[in-house]
């Protein structure tokens, strides 16, 4: 069932009201911008589709168009915070962190200065633009970062809170953000801390068997095979791993031990994404069976989002098997 | 800012204890780069020694100038400087490149305070100069900002995306100084990868240029004037430099870029004596 304390929409399972995660960010920006005028938005470009173009309009003089440059668009930022500004660079994740990641650890994490970057259009949800606009490496790029806290909001009103938080961090942020429209899961009333990792479905009555963690908005798929898996008398817990560095190893590792199973759900590669950051904490303290639902070192191709989630081992159904397939695993283990 | 010619010798004698510094501190890392710093000398002394507005005692002074260093491997010339203007004692500089040591390889901004940025990847020095002079100028700040960078790393994209973003905000308060001495690691810059015309491509990117000798310390400081008076266009002074200047053995020597006394090449001098030598030239050559 809904965990009560996360105060999930109540729509969720019946028509949710749909926005994507960038969205999110668009109107938390205008709101991060309102609360503290150190905040610059800076764009490559891509003002509209990465949604800054809300913050343009909002504060004119506090908006820096640096042109197709992503390499420019990370120094220049830097430059920007080390004076004592605070910048949200928006590109796509393909190329900001894809093109200018080099840039991005030596001048923002090493320098140490509090640059927010914004990676829009990530995973291959993106859809028709095809493989070379669908990033799904970036949070291993920054996750493997010092200094770099790594957040993926599961939709639009996450997103907007997790925007708000980031400018008040103080340190180096990345920010992940889809494209599509996509299931409003949260409400005003869900809590968000970065860190924090949110339960939101347990079962009812039964012990869980596995603990799904997801992140992105590969969050409400988990929440739909849940339903499902309830169904078919298995009982899940379903947590929205929001931030991924620094990982809520404490949740994680409690849940794991309590299902003795794991399936990570995220749209990115395996290596290097949320899975790889779960399995290395429970390698360590809590060792458990494990599945991964996510891209299989693959590259994507073009057509609709729901093909690609589909297609690419990343829908409900696909969601539904890894948990049996732990499951069965947990039982040949014992 | 006219200066007098007591000046100018005064400077030119802080370069040539910068420099020997610069030898004896490379000598005692065994590795580091001797070429760029010695070719740096004289514009970095007249940089402390008159140009930056700064406080050795407060480097966060909040009105100082900046003096972004865009090529960190020329960092022993700027920590030798440093030094010389009494942020540290001297005897700091025999640290370089040692663990637990203040002056790193190439300079990090959180280590050593006074250092602006963290530098050694090339290229990107100018776009995070032209930030900082652009969040100044938004708060109506009056330091200048002057980002130090080389002519190798003319050949980063990164460079001409900061130059054409300088170039479009009219970012005045921006002065580029660009260490003209034709190497890089591999070679001459012209057969590694031709740079010229450098003067003119800086022009097209809408930007004010002066060509100056950088070993003319009354030229650079002229130039630093007259780009304050340049209200339109962030300001180039683009430094004609003899790598390695103050030792006539290793100028213009390329194979001196990065090797440290009592490493490099030995066809003139043998390794054990090149510290030694090398400091006796420099006292010889003096301007």
């Amino acid at each position: 069932m809904i965990n009560p304390d996360a105060k999930l929409a109540e729509n969720i399972f019946d028509k949710p009201d749909m926005a994507s995660t960038r969205e999110g960010f668009g109107k938390g920006v205008v709101e991060a911008g309102g609360l503290d005028e150190r905040v610059v938005v800076l764009t490559a470009d891509l003002a509209e589709s990465t949604q800054a173009h809300h913050f343009q309009k909002a504060f004119p003089e506090r908006f820096i168009q640096v042109g197709v440059a992503e390499q420019n668009l990370a120094t220049v930022a830097s430059g920007m915070a080390n004076y004592g500004k605070i910048p949200f660079i928006t590109s796509y994740a393909a190329f900001n962190p894809g093109r200018n990641w080099e840039q991005i650890r030596t001048t923002i994490a090493l320098n140490n200065v509090p640059v927010i970057v914004c990676g829009m259009h990530a995973g291959v949800s993106v859809g028709p633009d095809g493989a070379t606009h669908q990033a799904l490496e970036d949070i291993a790029l920054m996750r493997s970062i010092p200094r770099f806290t790594v957040i993926s909001a599961c939709d639009f009103e996450e997103g907007r809170k997790a925007t708000l938080a980031a400018a008040k961090l103080g340190g180096p942020v990345y920010m992940r953000w889809g494209r599509e429209k996509s299931p409003i899961t949260t409400t005003v009333d869900t809590p968000f801390e970065i860190g924090k990792a949110n339960i939101l479905w347990s079962p009812e009555v039964k012990p869980p068997e596995v603990a799904i963690f997801a992140t992105g908005s590969l969050v409400h798929n988990a929440l739909l095979a849940a339903r499902e898996l309830e169904r078919q008398e298995i009982a899940v817990t379903v947590t929205n791993v929001h931030t991924i560095k620094p990982l809520d190893d404490e949740t994680i590792i409690s849940l794991a031990r309590e299902a003795g199973a794991v399936v990570s759900v995220e749209e990115h590669q395996v290596t290097g994404g949320l899975g790889s950051a779960i399995a290395e904490v429970l390698a360590r303290e809590q060792p458990t069976p494990m599945e991964f639902v996510g891209m299989h070192d693959k590259f994507g191709q073009s057509g609709t989002s729901t093909e690609l989630i589909e297609h690419y081992g990343m829908g409900v159904k696909s969601i539904v098997e890894a948990v049996k397939k732990v499951v069965g695993r947990k039982i040949q283990i014992k | 800012m006219a200066i007098t010619d007591e000046e100018v010798k005064n400077i030119e004698a802080k370069a040539l204890q910068i420099r020997k510094t610069i030898i004896e501190m490379l000598a005692e890392a065994k590795s580091g780069h001797t070429s760029g710093p010695l070719g740096m000398a004289d514009i970095f002394a007249a940089l402390y020694f008159h140009i930056l507005k700064h406080d050795p005692k407060n480097p966060d002074w909040k009105d100082r100038d900046r003096l972004f260093l865009s090529n960190g491997h020329i960092c022993p010339v700027r920590y030798a400087t440093m030094a010389h203007a009494g942020y540290f004692p001297v005897e700091e500089c025999m640290t370089l490149r040692k663990f637990g040591s203040r002056l790193q390889g190439h300079p990090e901004r959180n280590i050593l305070p006074g250092v602006e940025t963290t530098s050694g990847p090339l290229g990107s020095g100018l776009s995070q100069s032209a930030g900082y002079a652009y969040a100044a100028r938004m708060d109506e700040k009056n330091f200048r900002v002057f980002c130090a960078m080389s002519d190798g790393e003319q050949e980063e994209g990164n460079t001409w995306e900061g130059a054409m973003f300088a170039g479009k905000y009219r970012l005045t308060n921006l002065v580029g100084i660009m260490d003209r001495n034709n190497i890089q690691i591999d070679g001459n810059t012209e057969d590694i990868m031709p740079l010229e015309p450098l003067a003119d491509k800086y022009r097209a990117f809408n930007w004010h240029v002066i060509e100056i000798d950088g070993h003319n310390i009354a030229q650079f400081i002229a130039a630093c004037d007259e780009a304050k008076s340049i209200k339109e266009k962030p300001t180039l002074i683009l430094a004609h430099t003899t790598p390695g200047k103050g030792i006539p053995t290793i100028e213009n020597d390329y194979r001196w870029h990065g090797a440290p006394p009592g490493k490099g090449p030995t066809d003139k001098i043998p390794a054990e004596s090149q510290k030694e030598i090398f400091l006796k030239e420099l006292e010889e050559n003096k301007i």
